[in-house]
């Protein structure tokens, strides 16, 4: 691995600076010596196949893995032997691939659950004006929700934390284009607005849309960056290390 | 807005200012008709089916929000019987004071117990409680001040606040109606509080909750040791009551009844255990006469609650009416 600072379009702060990562479910080895950062306003991704680390990686950044190593700087602070509860209160919000919407809770209940950590969050009216559906849906059950409208609840409640700094795992997934599209414009929206986002992909033509950088991850490692806007040229590389 | 679901904890779909209303009079009509009660069924009966039912509230609230399963409750409803009993008949202390020393002892041995437990999960949590209760089980029947296997007999009645004379049975019965109504409204405010939430969130998905930024341990001990100061609540009335603190209050039989009263009136609801309370304690009274049967239709009771009915009585209507709408 060469250095790791890219040449990057932000002049930013580093926002999460990942170095030599190595993690471990039990006995298995599953990441391998990950490193990657991400300035303050990047939208940056991770892509890569299967199994790859990709998740891995972000549950390791919220300390959800029993064991892991190497650093983990955010803002400055180093956590790798942070418990996992500190971590999300230092500001970082994790979506998680499987949106984990608590479904004995309705909408509103589930979006004013989590603790305010930081000033400058969303007020809840302000969440609704920025995604109605869920406005209309506030007294309906968790678990009656849509898939688009979970990951519209799961990204959403994390926004009235006040966290700036956003791991989203696939919030694509399974989801109908037009829902894609819909995720895609609210990603666009919090970029303008300031968050920073490391994203987890496997559609790259989803994150083309949305980030700054991809990172191109395989066996638990960093094998590859691609900056966006080199990415029309790398295609063919791309499809090399996704399998399309 | 207001919070408004009422019955279930598991779905109840929307619900609207109508919804909270009418659960609203729900609860002014069963509140009448327990004033009315002592006119119909004998005042003891009642006393017994509400410092029981108070004790499964305090354990559902643990189980049922926290998904948490303590199988040694009986260590804070019995242990909050023995203190009661001995500071009112051997200290001469006055009942108000009594049963507040009772609670006291059940919350502080919470907090002791729940340090210890809250740390395992599943199986290993309640076997830990499990072990627990029995170490206390123990201690009672060693220590001299609780008459082991006599226990503390003639507990006087005395007058609560020196005033309310509670050698009538139908006064009793309203002191201690008053007191379930207080631990039920504690409970159903607790449950719709933020901190309810929160617990909820955690039975469901602990994971998520840490990775939102709670520190789960600290609601989880929180659930505990409210739980214990609550089931020591009714332990501690139920002395007043009956006068008498025995070795029964803290086996292991008695945790295991309080598991088996709500699961048969509705895990996680706001009444079921109450309801859960009543069936088997009107199935000990009323089927006295079977002697040792009682046991055997509990068990068929529990066997069939368990694979027809899962979510108890109230589970169950919940669901039905739900299904209605």
């Amino acid at each position: 691995m060469p250095d790791i600072v890219d040449r990057s379009v932000h002049d930013g702060r580093l926002a999460l600076k990942v170095v030599d990562l190595n993690a471990w479910y039990g006995e298995s080895h599953v990441l391998h010596g990950m490193s990657f950062d991400i300035r303050e306003g990047e939208v940056v991704t991770l892509l890569g196949r299967n199994g790859a680390g990709k998740s891995t990686t972000m549950r390791s950044i919220m300390g959800m893995l029993p064991t892991r190593k190497g650093s983990i700087i955010f803002n400055g602070k180093e956590m790798i032997s942070m418990p996992s509860h500190h971590i999300a209160r230092e500001g970082i919000g994790y979506v998680p691939e499987e949106r984990g919407i608590f479904s004995s809770l309705n909408v509103q209940e589930n979006l004013e659950l989590p603790p305010v950590l930081k000033k400058g969050g969303l007020s809840t009216q302000e969440v609704y004006v920025l995604f109605p559906a869920l406005l209309e849906r506030r007294n309906s059950q968790g678990t009656k929700l849509s898939g688009g409208e979970q990951q519209m609840l799961a990204i959403a409640r994390i926004l009235r934390t006040g966290v700036k700094f956003l791991l989203l795992d696939e919030p694509t997934e399974g989801l109908a284009p037009v829902i894609v599209q819909q995720i895609g414009g609210i990603i666009h929206t919090l970029k303008e607005r300031g968050y920073t986002i490391l994203l987890v992909e496997q559609n790259f033509r989803f994150a083309s849309t949305v980030a700054d950088r991809h990172y191109v991850v395989e066996d638990g490692k960093i094998v590859d960056r691609i900056m966006n806007a080199d990415i029309a040229s790398s295609t063919e590389k791309l499809r090399g290390y996704l399998g399309v | 807005m207001k919070r408004t679901d009422i019955n279930t904890a598991g779905g109840s779909p929307a619900q609207g200012p109508g919804r909270f209303n009418s659960s609203t009079i729900l609860y002014l009509v069963l509140l009448a008709l327990a004033l009315v009660a002592p006119a119909v069924l004998y005042p003891i009966f009642l006393v017994k089916v509400l410092c029981v039912a108070l004790f499964a509230l305090a354990f559902n609230l643990l189980i049922g929000y926290g998904g948490l399963l303590s199988f040694g409750h009986a260590m804070f409803f019995g242990g909050a019987s023995y203190i009661t009993g001995h500071a009112m008949l051997v200290w001469g202390w006055p009942t108000e004071l009594g049963i507040l020393v009772g609670v006291v002892f059940s919350t502080l041995l919470g907090v002791v117990a729940g340090l210890i437990a809250i740390r395992r999960q599943g199986i290993y949590f309640a076997m830990v409680t499990l072990a627990l209760a029995q170490m206390v089980y123990f201690i009672f029947l060693q220590m001299p001040f609780t008459g082991g296997e006599d226990g503390i007999q003639n507990v006087p009645r005395r007058a609560v606040f020196g005033f309310i004379d509670i050698a009538n049975d139908t006064t009793l019965y309203y002191v201690v109606l008053t007191i379930f109504v207080f631990g039920f409204l504690f409970i159903y405010r607790t449950i719709h509080s933020p901190f309810g939430q929160v617990l909820k969130a955690i039975r469901e998905n602990e994971d998520r909750a840490t990775s939102l930024g709670y520190h789960t341990t600290r609601f989880k001990l929180l659930a505990f040791v409210l739980s214990a100061g609550l089931a020591g609540l009714a332990g501690a009335t139920k002395v007043v009551v009956f006068q008498i603190a025995t070795l029964t209050d803290v086996t292991w039989q008695m945790s295991g009844e309080v598991v088996l009263m709500t699961l048969v009136g509705g895990l996680g609801t706001v009444f079921g255990p109450v309801v859960g309370a009543a069936i088997i304690i009107t199935m000990q009274d009323y089927l006295a006469t079977f002697g040792e049967w009682v046991l055997v239709i509990q068990g068929v009771t529990f066997v069939i609650m368990v694979s027809l009915f899962r979510r108890g009585v109230v589970g169950e209507i919940a669901a039905l009416i739900n299904r209605v709408r």
